[in-house]
């Protein structure tokens, strides 16, 4: 990526890290013809591409000598059972305030007795999976990105491989699997404890009665929805891990560099996740009607 | 025996490596002199192939290292081994840990076997002691100090017995009695081994003492290699400065 020449006179300053070159870059012959936007967008398809690579490599390490099991225990901790209380608020809270916003919304129309359904619903294909993966994002990805961005910088990645250990089998792996791994159960959680946060404000806040708040969901709920929240679940852990790993076996720069990029990595992640919800949401259902319609 | 060609590199705008050539015996030390940022530690990084050239070869005992990646090239640099310049050692292990890191990945390196914890503790135990720093085994890198920490890096790569050292900058930033304890090391280590070292380095003492050839790393290229005595004999601006130093009074510099 460094190899890619920031625009001489009329640029502004293409590409950050070109900055660190200092003098000797400003002689050599510019490239005029490419404009800043070309660049940018030369730096996003090789950035694009190396992360693929990145990919690879971890799922061709993973098959040919799978990562040391307490490895990818610690990860499992770390990533899994580390990350329970702030998924469980998370979950609380949103199940929480939907039920008493729709209760709220709902009650004047007569129709409060849906609550319960739409809590559970919104969980399951929405809430649920997204505010998981942004807790997960913040907490484990940012820290995972600094964490791999200083080992970097540091050179402790050069040691490892000067030691004969591929990093991406140590390090990035374990990662990974652990992540990717453990997203749909922290989803699966979240959803539980928002339908849980519901039922108490709607129960004991509301008066419904604890069956009118249950009722409609073995009738209207099917496992498919469950099966949505699980595929995004799972699919936003590869997103956090992947990209969170790649920003940070990416770190140049110093220290500098290694907070530039874990910003880097939760804004795309986060960009990510968002994206990759559109879609997951509209493909899923798209798989939903046509299985419906075999049935 | 090492054998670098025609070794080029570029980063960004910068002619790192310029069509370098270097032929390196089994068994001898070879100190890499050059002032900072001519690419001392970029070349040292090129010969255990963690860095790849843009274009130029390197044979380390026959094994072309430029064309190998993955596992090939980790099996390749196994006998190899690096001490990096701020020590490299991994914050999320203790000294310990640090120290018997290659043992506890591949085991033995002649054999393969894997170490007892009892064998481990003591194989530590004594790389630690080779390097005065018995008893730290359970501090974490983060509580030493600039010099502890390269001594304990330096404990690692002494643990592993490779074939061939790379010292990147191993007496940079330690007080004289420590770097000369390490220099000390260095040569322990080489005859004990009976390894190849690099040693890369812009301190002329160390690179005397520790030196069996000199060479002189300048533009990308290197200008000069040879025995001490000739190497310090040789006319050239930054050599003469190095004559400068060790044989002047230092207050002799102030104009």
């Amino acid at each position: 990526m460094k190899d890619i020449i920031p625009p001489n006179g009329s640029g502004n300053g293409a590409i950050s890290s070109n900055k660190n070159n200092g003098a000797p870059a400003l002689k050599g012959t510019p490239i005029p013809f490419l404009s800043n936007g070309v660049l940018r967008s030369l730096h996003f398809i090789i950035a694009t591409g190396e992360y693929l690579v990145l990919i690879i490599d971890t799922i061709k390490a993973t098959l040919r000598k799978p990562p040391a099991l307490n490895l990818i225990l610690k990860q499992l901790y770390d990533i899994g059972v580390a990350s329970l209380p702030v998924v469980a608020i998370t979950g609380f809270f949103t199940g929480l305030v939907l039920a008493a916003q729709s209760f709220y919304q709902l009650a004047d129309k007569g129709l409060s007795s849906v609550t319960g359904l739409m809590v559970a619903k919104a969980m399951m294909t929405e809430l649920g999976p997204v505010l998981t993966a942004f807790m997960v994002t913040g907490r484990v990805g940012a820290a995972m990105c600094a964490e791999l961005g200083s080992m970097r910088v540091t050179e402790q990645v050069d040691a490892l491989q000067t030691m004969s250990v591929d990093p991406v089998r140590y390090l990035v792996a374990p990662r990974v699997l652990a992540g990717t791994f453990m997203m749909p159960f922290l989803t699966i959680f979240s959803i539980v404890m928002g339908i849980f946060g519901g039922y108490l404000i709607s129960v004991f806040f509301f008066g419904m009665s604890p069956n009118a708040y249950f009722d409609p969901m073995p009738t209207h709920i099917q496992l498919f929805d469950v099966f949505i929240g699980v595929v995004k679940g799972f699919v936003f852990g590869v997103f956090i891990m992947t990209i969170s790993c790649y920003k940070g076996m990416n770190t140049t720069g110093g220290a500098e560099g290694v907070g530039k990029n874990t910003t880097n990595s939760v804004v795309i992640t986060y960009c990510c996740i968002l994206l990759g919800n559109f879609f997951l949401t509209v493909g899923l259902n798209t798989i939903r009607d046509q299985i419906s319609r075999f049935l | 025996m090492i054998k670098i060609r025609n070794l080029w590199k570029k980063y960004g705008k910068v002619q790192v490596l310029a069509g370098l050539d270097l032929d390196i015996k089994t068994g001898e030390t070879l100190v890499i002199l050059g002032r900072s940022g001519v690419g001392k530690s970029v070349l040292l990084k090129h010969i255990i192939g963690i860095t790849k050239p843009d274009t130029g070869t390197i044979d380390v005992d026959g094994v072309r290292i430029t064309d190998l990646k993955g596992e090939q090239l980790y099996k390749a640099i196994k006998s190899m081994g690096m001490l990096f310049q701020g020590g490299a050692l991994f914050d999320s292990m203790n000294v310990e840990q640090n120290t018997a890191f290659y043992l506890t990945q591949h085991g033995d390196p002649n054999t393969g076997k894997l170490y007892t914890n009892g064998e481990l503790k003591d194989t530590v135990a004594e790389a630690l002691h080779m390097v005065g720093l018995e008893g730290t085994q359970k501090i974490m890198p983060s509580e030493l100090s600039g010099g502890m920490r390269k001594r304990a890096a330096l404990a690692r790569l002494i643990c592993y017995r490779p074939q061939i050292l790379l010292y990147d900058e191993p007496t940079t930033g330690l007080d004289p009695i420590t770097a000369m304890h390490i220099n000390e090391l260095i040569v322990k280590t080489q005859k004990e081994l009976k390894a190849t070292s690099i040693v890369v380095t812009h301190d002329i003492l160390s690179a005397l003492y520790v030196g069996d050839r000199l060479a002189l790393h300048k533009d990308g290229k290197i200008a000069y290699i040879a025995d001490p005595e000739t190497f310090m004999n040789i006319d050239d601006e930054i050599i003469a400065f190095l004559r400068k130093i060790i044989s002047h009074d230092p207050r002799s510099f102030r104009e």
